[in-house]
């Protein structure tokens, strides 16, 4: 059996792992247009800010490939899957023939049409290490820098450069910050920290025209000058690939929970993959580095001849700036219980008998309790919520389920 | 692999584990000079249940077979190794506390720094070898054993 993963990131590295559970013996093949050893993406804002380095930011050891028997073709773009021949084209023009196929191409980031946009000189995004090395040799104290976007990525780029540029400036179409994890009163209490760390927050607007180092926005007509610009308005799922080779794509490659693609032997996982995300019933990306493992792990058991299905995936999402803690899960409906005092913002969702989320800010340990009432849809008839909604805490399960989770290996 | 098991009905709530784990990871010679000093050192395993319950147990990490933490960590920081526990590297770990967000025991959390997270790593990671939580409760509510 010969597998060939494309992509090198989290998803891959999952299936590497647990396809090695079920098949010790068939080859693995993984390509990759990065020439670098695995590492975790979202470090790279760490890397920069001195809170991990360059060695420390590999996702595996260094003999990860070899001791999974893996080899690699790093730097060397796919150019195409032909699923008849069952070969993937290289862009060096070599094929890889493969049994089963793996695609985890990630996504990469969509930069909108923006006048004047191509005479902009220092120009980035935040999502690669290559990306995070060109930002690098930019930064100095006197820098002015220019954030178009105020979502995960570009507040994690704020956070990584914040101590080595001089003035930073987030602009943003949306009425607030972190739009996809937070609700408006939750944003502003880390809007007001970014803040009073310097940062300048201008929402509800965006860049009509770039001059050279010049913005002029479109709503308020400002003008914002910049020595360096970091574009983070948002994602797009590598899923050409699949497309031109005849497979189902919408946003993303679209997976059953075998994190099979419509076309025979072709599996997707990770940001790439469009797959069921049980707290909304439907399928959508949910392009977050524990779902990549998770797929990826999924897409490795079943390409291995043994049997996995994801059908528990959730948003959530935990992170961090300057010190404060933002940890959330599943969705913002239902009935809310909320405990706000200073900069500690807590609010639980109830809907139908069960928590299907929550915001956490500065007050998360334990969280995980919390996740797995969502994960798992518990009934809360089954445990006592009131001592839940203090705080996290087994007690509140019964004693026979507690045993089963502390008395026995799991 | 051995692990730590609960035996709920045992336990007498008295927080003996949680000192004798910061004891363990302090590095210091003598559990009297922790005194004022407790702050500095989170305990990595937590008594539930307060004065006024009747029922208290402890919880460190389950060191689980298919474990979520280890799946979730975004810098690889988290592993198994080959006896199956679950390992951090202090190194590589950034402190985003995804793995606080996933762990269904709540047993992982910030270590005193805030900086990076901290779990049990049953006493292999300091001098005194086995985990001194078992070694010193006085009551076997927690046992350090084979189970399947």
């Amino acid at each position: 059996m010969k597998y060939v993963i494309i992509g090198n990131s989290t998803a891959a590295v999952a299936c590497i792992e647990n396809l090695r559970t079920v098949d010790r013996e068939g080859s693995i093949v993984v390509i990759s247009d990065e020439p670098h050893h695995c590492y975790g993406r979202p470090t790279i804002s760490y890397c920069l800010m001195g809170a991990t380095s360059r060695e420390n930011m590999k996702y595996r050891p260094d003999d990860f490939y070899q001791k999974y028997g893996v080899t690699t073709k790093l730097g060397v773009k796919v150019t195409a899957i032909d699923p008849s021949a069952k070969i993937v084209k290289l862009e060096n023009g070599e094929e890889e023939s493969y049994d089963k196929l793996l695609v985890a191409t990630g996504s990469r980031p969509f930069v909108p049409p923006m006048e004047g946009l191509d005479g902009v000189k220092n120009k980035f995004s935040f999502m690669t290490m290559d990306d995070m090395d060109a930002l690098e040799k930019v930064l100095s104290p006197k820098k002015k820098v220019l954030v178009i976007g105020a979502g995960l990525i570009g507040l994690k780029c704020v956070e990584g450069i914040a101590e080595r540029v001089g003035k930073i400036t987030v602009v943003d179409l949306a009425d607030r910050i972190l739009p996809s994890i937070l609700d408006s009163e939750g944003a502003a209490i880390i809007q007001r920290q970014l803040e009073e760390k310097g940062v300048e927050f201008i929402l509800n607007d965006c860049a009509q025209r770039f001059e050279g180092k010049k913005v002029t926005l479109k709503n308020s007509g400002r003008e914002i000058s910049f020595d360096v610009l970091v574009v983070a308005v948002g994602v797009r799922a590598n899923t050409e690939l699949v497309k031109e080779a005849g497979g189902n794509v919408n946003r993303g490659i679209v997976v059953d929970t075998h994190m099979r693609t419509s076309l025979p032997d072709i599996y997707a996982a990770g940001d790439c993959a469009e797959g069921y995300d049980s707290s909304t019933g439907s399928n959508r990306i949910l392009a977050l580095l524990p779902n990549a493992y998770f797929q990826g792990r999924v897409a490795g058991i079943n390409m291995a001849g043994g049997e996995a299905e994801q059908t528990n995936a959730i948003p959530m999402n935990a992170i961090g700036f300057f010190g404060s803690h933002i940890l959330t899960a599943g969705v913002y409906e239902g009935e809310c219980l909320s405990h706000i005092q200073g900069s500690i913002y807590k609010k639980l969702f109830v809907k139908d008998g069960r928590l299907v989320g929550f915001i956490l800010i500065n007050d998360f340990l334990r969280a995980g309790i919390y996740t797995q009432l969502v994960r798992d849809k518990v009934d809360l008839a089954e445990v006592d919520f009131s001592l839940l909604a203090d705080h996290p805490q087994l007690l509140a399960y019964s004693r026979e389920a507690r045993k089963k989770k502390l008395s026995r290996k799991v | 692999m051995k692990r730590i098991y609960v035996n709920e009905e045992w336990c007498l709530g008295c927080h003996m584990c949680e000192y004798e784990c910061i004891f363990a990871n302090s590095g210091l010679d003598e559990m009297f000079k922790l005194k004022g000093r407790t702050k500095e050192f989170g305990p990595r395993i937590q008594v539930e249940g307060g004065d006024n319950s009747n029922v208290h147990f402890a919880v460190n990490c389950r060191h689980c077979t298919n474990a979520i933490c280890v799946q979730s960590c975004i810098a690889g920081a988290l592993s198994k190794t080959d006896e199956g526990m679950v390992r951090i590297d202090k190194n590589k770990c950034v402190g985003c506390f995804t793995c606080v967000l996933v762990c269904p025991f709540g047993a992982i959390m910030p270590g005193p720094d805030g900086k990076s997270a901290q779990k049990c790593m049953l006493c292999t990671d300091n001098l005194i070898g086995e985990p001194n939580c078992v070694k010193h409760c006085p009551n076997n509510a927690i046992v350090y054993e084979e189970r399947d």
